[in-house]
């Protein structure tokens, strides 16, 4: 079955239970998000992709609204501008202000909304969040003043059962992302997979052993897919000037696990000088030789033992 | 099927049996504890059993009247029951001496007296039919109230319980008793006023095999406590309500979920869920008719958002109490993504009487699109606070005056803030407003689930908004951004205004703020937060731009805008003010008018409060 709309006056054809999200895009039209997973559909919190839909009560959020018959949607009408820039004042207003350094610099959705829409400053003046800024580990730096609540580190950390790490914390202003007790992630249960780092949409999950080396705009990506085991999960080299510069999980999607182990093991590989590695042993962070931290040890004394005794 | 026949038979002979002798009956609801009603009650039991009297000590819930807590009933066999107010561990033996052993009512204490069942009336006890208070209310979910033993099946099933469940399972298809809620016109007392019984056809029309019955019995809304007296007052009521509505809808399994602040209303629904099953209303098999129904209890953990249909859910399944976007309804995808009616405990409780009245019973009382009656609970200056049931219609004036009693300290009417956090501020033109849901919608406030809170000339209306986005903002569930980021800016701005830093453009800012957080907020809690502001800014705009404009506060509220001056009139120089200010801010000679130094003046108002000449004011 499929569903005839307009939005912004375009007719468009969609099948039945599409969102007005995803016909927006299929029909060219862009709307903003901040939350929306489609990995993880129908979380709706951040209300930044709210549409103007004549005859319904409020603004909806396209990403959780689906389309029906005659439906008319205007994506960019006075009365949604009004909300977004609201929206991303409200967010600026509690948030630093650091673009320059901040490493996502180029790669951040706050930054780009709040270009499009011309929000410079925002006109609330008052308190700010003022959260300890969590490296206690060796792999990801958590800034809990840059994150916006969008949740989709959560959804895509609880997707693998047996990990679910971080959920919400607190209420009110002082909602935080939080790992059980609200620990740094050192202490936590967390097993640096880098999912969370790859769904967030701003600064406040970055990946620390790339920091400082380079600007998004700077660097070459190749995507190369491990073969550690069968999940078969994606990552991207990041090159800069020839040289490749880090490893980082691509999608992550269902079924893919982005261990630590598969990322170290493309770092070994691909990188043309890869830093030791750190793990975790008895609670504390040590930085081992590859071996170990592969745990391939065994397999690599078999093989440098089968080596020597066949050249001899 | 089984009959209740023989129940009810035996435990109809128990119950009359309590008649035949003296009775002294304490008001033990958490409202009469706190105010020393089991301090009364261990003082009877001495008195009861020191002299080894034969008098049948008792208690039962709140009536209604908080005001004249603690109370207690006195009812000798065969006269008329009198109720007593403000008793305490002294007075109390001043009923058993003259009431019950002299025979004559105490006039002094009496408040009123309940003629039932032949009895006879004393001379010179108000009626209660015609005491104010209680001349315009209709009780039906309160009936209960003060007069029977919540903590007894004997009781319940002696004044009708149960008959409503027993009449279903003898008959009625699931969608007569879909139907019969749909004629008596009953609506969601939760807040929003859904019709109950399109809200089970809903659920009843939603596939699957596995459906479940939640009961809203979370009660977040400050200055509310109209669920947990039913709770505490008639728990049999509300399960009954929840078995019915689960043969009607097809489920077989019902959650309440009470907060866990309300620790008496958690005990008394255990024993009544013991009691129900010992006799075999609730459980499996239910009277033979092979329908099966169980009862669980879920204690929440105090959260108001906790209170929204979703995020309720979503903390029964065992995670953090988060909003979850609707569509799909609960009625269609709710508990563990099945089925789900969820209703207000008032909701459920008024089923039972709608069932074994009929619907067209409950449909006379009330407005042609708010039937019945609806319990409401009056706080704030006003002389009668307490619970009260009146039929939907009447006026918020005689709310307010006949049945409140009117203003404390007959001071001025300003306000009446109707329905919690979400509603608004009612000023003195709209008291003559019906109440029900759509006149109170269209003046800014809401029924909500039914507080009341009188405000008098001594309230700031700004200040008011304040207390409440101090509240929403405090509660945010923190999901969507408009209402985590929106109420603590709305929340900055009103204390600005307040403590006299306002600017001019803090007016558009509120109403441009309101405006988009009603419109994008996730939930209802964001999407209603700013109905305080906005109504306050309807109806009293003049106070925010006295406090903006002139830095001063009309009410007199706002300490930051106060000033306190001494009227040199009035002033003999006594001095005690000079004593009582605990900054040195008041000097003068003996017998000549004082002064006070603003700038050392830290605004406590103890030298008003000391001043015998009334020479001191707020300016
Ligand atoms: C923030 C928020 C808090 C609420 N709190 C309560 C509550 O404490 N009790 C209640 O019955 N309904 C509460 N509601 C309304 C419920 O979500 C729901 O509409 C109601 O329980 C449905 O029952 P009814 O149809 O019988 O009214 C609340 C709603 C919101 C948005
Ligand atoms: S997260 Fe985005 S908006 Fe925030 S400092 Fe970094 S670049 Fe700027
Ligand atoms: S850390 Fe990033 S992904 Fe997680 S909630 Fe914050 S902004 Fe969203
Ligand atoms: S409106 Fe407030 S309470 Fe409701 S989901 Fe949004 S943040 Fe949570
Ligand atoms: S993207 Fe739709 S609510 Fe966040």
């Amino acid at each position: 079955m499929s569903v005839n709309l307009t939005i912004n006056g375009k007719k468009v054809n969609v099948p039945k239970g599409t969102t007005v999200l995803d016909a927006a895009k299929q029909a060219g039209i862009f709307i903003p998000t901040f939350c929306h997973d489609p990995e993880f559909p129908r979380f709706g919190a951040c209300r930044i992709c709210v549409v103007d839909i004549p005859g319904m009560r409020n603004l909806p959020a396209s990403c959780v609204t689906e389309v029906t018959e005659g439906m008319e949607v205007y994506t960019e009408s006075p009365a949604v501008v009004e909300a977004r820039k609201t929206i991303l004042e409200l967010l600026l207003a509690n948030h630093p202000k650091d673009c320059l350094t901040c490493e996502r610099n180029g790669d951040c959705r706050l930054q780009d909304y709040a270009f499009q829409y011309g929000v410079k400053e925002s006109p609330f003046e008052g308190e700010k969040k003022n959260h300890p800024l969590d490296d206690s580990n060796p792999y990801i730096v958590r800034d809990p003043n840059k994150c916006i609540l969008c949740g989709r580190c959560v959804s895509t950390c609880n997707a693998i059962p047996e990990r679910s790490v971080i959920d919400f914390g607190y209420r009110g202003f002082n909602t935080k992302i939080v790992t059980g007790m609200d620990l740094p992630l050192a202490e936590s249960d967390c097993v640096y997979c880098g999912r969370c780092v790859a769904v967030c949409p701003v600064g406040a999950l970055t990946w620390k052993p790339l920091a400082g080396k380079g600007r998004v705009w700077e660097m070459e990506k190749e995507e190369v897919t491990c073969t550690f085991c069968d999940s078969g999960c994606k990552f991207n080299l990041l090159k800069k000037q020839g040289k490749t510069i880090g490893v980082v999980p691509k999608s992550t999607a269902v079924g893919r696990p982005l261990c630590l182990k598969g990322r170290l093991g493309l770092q070994l590989k691909y990188m043309d000088e890869p830093a030791l590695p750190f793990i975790k042993k008895d609670g504390v962070f040590s930085q081992v030789s590859w071996a170990e931290a592969l745990n391939i040890e065994e397999v690599l004394a078999k093989i440098l033992k089968m080596n020597n005794s066949n050249e001899k | 099927m089984k009959s209740l026949a023989e129940v009810r038979a035996k435990m109809g002979e128990e119950y009359k049996q309590k008649f035949t002798r003296a009775r002294v009956v304490v008001g033990l609801g958490t409202c009469g504890i706190a105010a020393g009603g089991d301090k009364v009650m261990k003082a009877l039991q001495a008195i009861v059993a020191g002299r080894v009297l034969d008098i049948d000590v008792d208690f039962t819930s709140c009536i209604g009247m908080c005001y004249a807590e603690p109370t207690v009933e006195v009812a000798l066999p065969g006269e008329a029951s009198v109720i007593y107010g403000d008793v305490n561990p002294e007075n109390v033996i001043r009923l058993i001496d003259e009431h019950v052993i002299g025979k004559k009512p105490v006039e002094d204490m009496a408040i009123l007296q309940i003629v039932e069942n032949g009895a006879k009336a004393y001379e010179g006890i108000t009626l209660m039919e015609d005491y104010d208070f209680y001349k315009m209310q209709v009780r039906t979910v309160t009936s209960r109230l003060g007069r029977t033993n919540p903590e007894s099946i004997v009781d319940y099933i002696a004044t009708g319980g149960y008959e409503g469940l027993e009449k279903i399972l003898s008959g009625m298809t699931q969608q007569q008793v879909i139907d019969e809620i749909k004629t008596s016109g009953l609506r969601g007392r939760g807040g929003g006023g859904f019709p109950t019984g399109m809200k089970w056809q809903f659920t009843h029309n939603s596939p699957g095999d596995k459906k479940y019955i939640v009961c809203n019995a979370d009660e977040g809304d400050p200055g509310a406590f109209m669920d947990r007296s039913v709770l505490e007052g008639d728990p049999h009521s509300v399960l009954e309500g929840m078995i019915i509505a689960g043969y009607a809808i097809g489920a077989d399994e019902g959650y309440i979920y009470v907060r866990a602040e309300y620790p008496l209303a958690i005990h008394r629904l255990n024993l009544a869920i013991a009691q129900a099953e010992e006799i075999g209303m609730l459980g499996e098999n239910i009277l033979d008719t092979g329908f099966n129904f169980k009862l669980r209890i879920k204690a929440g953990a105090g959260a108001f958002v906790c209170g929204e249909e979703t995020a309720l859910l979503t903390s029964i399944e065992g995670n953090r109490g988060m909003p979850r976007v609707r569509p799909p309804f609960p009625a269609v995808k709710g508990l563990w993504e099945k089925p789900t009616n969820l209703n207000n405990v008032e909701t459920y409780a008024n089923v039972p009487f709608i069932i074994r009245k009929g619907g067209e019973w409950y449909a006379s009382m009330g407005t042609e699109k708010s039937k019945g009656s609806k319990v409401f609970c009056l706080t704030g200056k006003i002389k009668n606070t307490g619970l009260v049931e009146v039929p939907m219609g009447i006026s918020v004036r005689d709310i307010i005056y006949k049945v409140g009693g009117g203003i404390q300290d007959d001071k001025k009417f300003k306000a009446v803030q109707a329905g919690g956090p979400s509603g608004g501020c009612l000023p003195e033109e709209k008291l003559d407003l019906p109440v029900d849901y759509d006149s109170l919608n269209a003046a800014g406030a809401i029924m909500g689930s039914g507080g009341l809170v009188v405000m008098d000339e001594t309230t700031c209306m700004v200040d008011v908004a304040r207390f409440f986005l101090n509240f929403t903002q405090a509660e945010s569930c923190g999901k969507c951004t408009p209402c985590r980021e929106g109420t603590k800016r709305m929340l900055e701005t009103l204390t600005r205004i307040c403590e006299g830093t306002g600017k001019p453009e803090d007016i558009e800012t509120l109403e441009r703020m309101g405006r988009v957080i009603t419109k994008t907020a996730l939930c209802g809690l964001g999407q209603t937060c700013a109905n305080p502001i906005l109504s306050t800014m309807r109806y009293f705009k003049d106070e925010y731009l006295a406090h903006i404009n002139d830095k001063r506060c009309p009410a007199g509220a706002c300490t930051e805008l106060l000033t306190f001056v001494i009227d040199k009139e009035k002033c003999n120089g006594c001095g005690k003010c000079a004593r009582s200010c605990p900054a040195g801010a008041i000097t003068g000679e003996k017998k000549m008018p004082h002064e006070i130094d603003i700038t050392k003046c830290i605004k406590c108002g103890a030298c008003l409060a000391g001043c015998k000449f009334d020479a001191i004011y707020k300016a």
